[in-house]
């Protein structure tokens, strides 16, 4: 029941993350950060399997901040993106694969250019306008397909990210705490101040 | 259901005309019934003449597509010439058998056109390297059942390039639209001796 959502617009990406830490069906923590900040201009968040999701995402984070290190230059969000799948590939066949969900944003360092990858456990890779995994799937895509254009503004991604959190709160079983919510601009990666404590009556 | 070739869906076809060749691929990427992604290619380009189309597991279609523009990128190199549809055939085929008990579950198709004759070639494979050489057409994907058909029915011998591009246009997109995991439009590639000509199809959007 982890949300991940993502979503790109004119000069931005928007990565949303539900703050719920879960174990079966107990709640453990309700403040937790599912994203984890690459470089400069990339973003990544992360659902899955417990211990996996943390240690591969601080692994994907270290290995690119040796990167930006040593060469004194960033990788690309789509660099890095083909990056992370080449890990994950490999750890699909291997003895113990990580069984970890990704989202990654951000925007070209020179081109300024928006871009969010969606990546599953078995590594396959889809760059796309918006992106959600696990049930969250169900609910948002939906409500993107109708309400998304590639040419939204910052403000009028984060009214389209309520309208998913809502229908969300409406239609989960299990409460998942709010989310952590992230713009990735071409100045940085920003804090969004979002509302979790608005009440959604049910339909 | 759960067979990891019928995961993501998708369907690809190539076929042989008068001196050309013709490759097509849907667009579709989804995770059983959901549609995730409507912009995801499966046919690649390795050279001039020299195409390959990829369907099954996604994550494959990546892994063996990269790992194929690795091998031919090598080859140009240490040949210092481009690779020849018949030598990437067989380069596919040994590669995929590397793998015999812990296959790439995908089943690639091979269209070109000989550099030196300029003889048509198409060829598919099975997931562990089995070369299936056809003088007419070869399917590949969840919609091949829906492709054999539409082929056995649209498809005659010695079709010129404008003709040839309307066969497997049509082939591919009225067997797409009986398959609930392939679709979203569709890429056809038609290669002649001096032209290649790559072609964005709309299709059903539903």
């Amino acid at each position: 029941m982890e949300v991940l959502l993502g979503i790109t617009g004119k000069d931005f990406t928007l990565i949303a993350a539900s703050k719920a830490a879960m174990r079966g069906a107990t709640v453990l923590k309700a403040s937790d950060d599912k994203t984890r900040h690459l470089n400069k201009h990339t973003l990544m968040a992360f659902s899955g399997e417990a211990g996996d999701t943390v240690q591969f995402a601080e692994y994907i984070q270290a290995n690119a901040q040796l990167y930006s290190m040593r060469n004194e230059t960033d990788l690309s969000p789509s660099a890095l993106a083909n990056f992370v799948r080449g890990e994950l590939a490999s750890s699909l066949r291997s003895r113990k694969p990580y069984n970890v969900n990704l989202l990654l944003g951000g925007v070209d360092p020179i081109t300024h250019k928006p871009s969010l990858y969606w990546l599953d456990y078995l590594a396959s890779l889809a760059s796309l306008p918006y992106a959600a995994h696990g049930y969250a799937q169900y609910y948002c895509l939906s409500i993107l397909d109708k309400h998304h254009h590639p040419d939204i503004t910052l403000h009028q991604g984060i009214k389209i990210l309520n309208m998913c959190t809502d229908e969300l709160k409406r239609r989960l079983p299990i409460d998942f705490k709010g989310m952590t919510v992230k713009a990735v601009t071409k100045d940085g990666i920003i804090d969004i101040e979002f509302d979790d404590d608005k009440v959604v009556k049910s339909a | 259901m759960s067979s990891p070739f019928s995961i993501n869906g998708g369907a690809c076809v190539a076929m042989v005309g008068k001196d050309c060749v013709a490759i097509a691929c849907d667009l579709r990427l989804g995770l059983q019934a959901l549609t995730v992604s409507n912009n995801f290619p499966k046919v690649f380009q390795y050279g001039e003449h020299v195409f390959l189309g990829l369907t099954g597991l996604a994550t494959d279609v990546a892994t063996v597509s990269d790992l194929f523009r690795y091998k031919v990128n090598m080859y140009r190199l240490r040949e210092e010439r481009a690779i020849a549809p018949r030598t990437f055939a067989n380069l596919v085929s040994s590669s995929l058998y590397e793998r015999r008990f812990g296959p790439y579950f995908v089943s690639p198709v091979v269209a070109g056109l000989d550099p030196k004759t300029g003889e048509p070639f198409i060829c598919g494979f099975d997931s562990i390297g089995c070369i299936d050489f056809a003088k007419d057409f070869i399917v590949s994907g969840t919609a091949s059942d829906q492709l054999f058909g539409m082929c056995e029915s649209l498809w005659e011998p010695n079709l010129p390039a404008e003709d040839l591009f309307e066969t497997i246009s049509q082939a591919l997109l009225n067997a797409v639209d009986r398959d609930a995991l392939s679709g979203w439009g569709a890429h056809v590639y038609i290669i002649e001796k001096d032209k290649v000509t790559k072609r964005l199809l709309k299709g059903r959007q539903d």
